[in-house]
């Protein structure tokens, strides 16, 4: 039984550089995923990945397919389109979803423009798509860093952080770093998504960063807490969708997304925090 | 009729007619090719008498494109329009049909004898045809006399013209052949054996004796599993496979990464389903060959 987990793993480098860059991935994206759900703002992820595609695709057809035009490509897009919907969210009528909408509509359009200029060469959804498979030493380095920087940014900016998703009000009222918190936070956003769009594709790096942190719902109430079960959600559902990619002969990075969608059925049916179990079982004196 | 719709139409239909109207004042034959292999061929046997636009360009990958509003424009100002068929351009019926093409179609590989692979997916295998025909030359000479008699059907004023062309142009083929058997021949058996990213190579393989692995199927469009990334590093190690080459269509991060793992070297890019462009290494259908057979020799041999 053992063995059937671990060989894999002895066997082959690709699988154990795919392990350790899933491992990173799932110490820096979930806690930022955690806190992005605290804050009614998970469908963020989603529009922000559009805002880093075209990023990366400029990259691309600028210096071919170069791990540093690309992740560098996205990065500058993802943050620009994040850091100005912010400042227009705090400094017009305009909400952060709204102007977040806008802005990421004008990047990808502009991103998909500047990719049919140059004419469609090697197939970009393959580039964009995520090779987990493949991960090189470049690319772990750089996951790692994100994941690095993630925590430590995290780690300096709990409190502020945690009252602005509990109580913004509170925070903008007693301190100036109500401003400063949510601008780096989406600046961690971008990051990890970036981080993320190397070992599993553009798209299902919001999947590694959502999907652990609505599961842990299900099991946690207070911030340490859910941080650390989708943290391990993460690292479970890759380290078995990487199994399931290598017995079931499917491909990894969907493999990886489609594990964590299934803890998270399972937390939403049987979990011990307001699943769906909890709500028909009568509750107990006090537990509520 | 809402706005919306006549806006549409506006844009979509107005520059077809006016497209179809400008195509008879021409004194050349339009001709659209799926991509630029059938492109060089059509104007190596064409010559100064047929203009040729080719959909899928230099370095292009002919299995997955998305054609654009302008590729429909050309095709419907075009008479003649060939493609590879065997499944190869998915995305020509759709563009034959939305862009109002009324020419004749000549499909290239018409009288081939196929080659059927079996793919193995989610543990069924299936067989499919392998659309990669073009590489070997003995498919290549039916290609130039199905594009010659496509030519003299739609211009049968230059029938002469296409018949010298073609001639000469099958005289290369000779050459070039013989320039890839010789250096097959002087490989050892043992080293006849290499890795690519895509299957494009069937054809090249069962023609002159080379086998040819890919952790990708016969398109690009497939992902890799983990097991199939396994399976032929194990097939690497277990059979001594020497070198893995790239290709210019194609991501090379996995290869790359099976490469590391295996040791085997990376032998140099190898042109499947694209030509180069103008300046490249294998401009010309001949040329690639040219160009692969060389890369494999010196790979293989040292």
């Amino acid at each position: 039984m053992i063995d059937i987990l671990t060989q894999p793993f002895v066997e082959f480098s690709f699988m154990r550089r795919a392990l350790v860059g899933c491992l990173a991935l799932s110490l820096g994206a979930p806690p930022v995923g955690v806190f992005l759900v605290l804050r009614r703002m998970s469908l963020m992820g989603d529009a922000m990945s559009h805002a880093i595609l075209p990023g990366a695709a400029i990259g691309y057809l600028l210096a071919g397919l170069s791990l540093f035009a690309m992740s560098a490509g996205g990065l500058v897009a993802g943050i620009v389109v994040a850091v100005l919907a912010g400042i227009v969210a705090r400094s017009t009528v305009l909400r952060e979803d709204a102007s977040l909408a806008a802005f990421y509509l004008v990047s990808l359009a502009a991103g998909v423009l500047i990719v049919s200029v140059r004419g469609s060469s090697i197939d970009l959804l393959h580039v964009l798509f995520g090779t987990v498979l493949a991960l090189d030493d470049p690319a772990l380095i750089l996951i790692g860093a994100i994941a690095t920087v993630t925590m430590t940014a995290l780690a300096v900016m709990y409190r502020p952080l945690v009252l602005e998703c509990l109580d913004p009000m509170f925070l903008r009222s007693v301190s100036r770093a109500s401003s400063p918190t949510h601008i780096f936070f989406l600046v961690l956003v971008v990051l990890n998504l970036v981080g993320g769009f190397q070992a599993l594709g553009t798209l299902m790096a919001v999947g590694i960063m959502l999907l652990p942190a609505v599961t842990a719902r299900f099991w946690a109430e207070e911030v340490p807490n859910l941080i650390i079960v989708a943290v391990v959600a993460a690292f479970g559902s890759s380290a078995l969708g990487l199994l399931l990619s290598y017995y079931a002969n499917v491909p990894s990075g969907p493999a990886i997304i489609l594990t964590c969608g299934v803890a998270y059925l399972v937390s939403l049916l049987v979990g011990p925090r307001g699943s769906l179990l909890r709500q028909l079982l009568p509750r107990k004196h006090l537990d509520a | 009729m809402n706005r919306r719709l006549l806006l549409y139409a506006a844009t979509f239909i107005v520059p077809l007619l006016i497209g179809s109207v400008g195509a008879n004042a021409a004194d050349t034959i339009k001709v659209a090719t799926s991509f630029s292999i059938l492109g060089d061929m059509v104007k190596q046997i064409g010559g100064d008498r047929v203009e040729v636009k080719t959909f899928v360009g230099p370095n292009g990958d002919a299995h997955v494109y998305e054609p654009t509003p302008g590729d429909a424009r050309t095709l419907a100002d075009s008479k003649i329009l060939v493609v590879n068929g065997l499944g190869l351009e998915g995305w020509m019926s759709r563009l034959q049909k939305s862009s109002g093409f009324k020419g004749t179609v000549v499909t290239a590989t018409k009288g081939i004898k196929t080659r059927q692979m079996e793919e193995e997916e989610h543990g069924t295998t299936r067989k499919i045809t392998d659309p990669h025909a073009w590489q070997s030359l003995t498919n290549g000479r039916v290609y130039v006399q199905n594009i010659r008699d496509g030519l003299v059907a739609a211009d049968p004023a230059g029938k002469d013209a296409y018949e010298a062309n073609a001639k000469k142009f099958l005289a290369d083929f000779d050459d070039v052949e013989k320039i890839v058997k010789d250096s097959i021949a002087k490989l050892p058996p043992a080293r006849r054996k290499i890795i690519t990213t895509h299957d494009a190579f069937g054809y090249f393989g069962a023609t002159y004796g080379m086998e040819f692995i890919a952790p990708e199927g016969v398109s690009t469009d497939s992902e890799a599993s983990a097991k199939d990334v396994a399976k032929i590093i194990r097939q690497i190690k277990a059979e001594k496979v020497p070198a893995v080459f790239l290709e210019n269509v194609t991501d090379h991060r996995l290869l790359d990464q099976i490469a590391r793992e295996t040791g085997a070297k990376i032998g140099g890019t190898l042109y499947s389903d694209a030509l180069s462009d103008a300046n490249g290494p294998a401009a010309t259908y001949l040329d690639m060959f040219r160009h692969n057979i060389q890369t494999l020799t010196a790979a293989l041999s040292s």
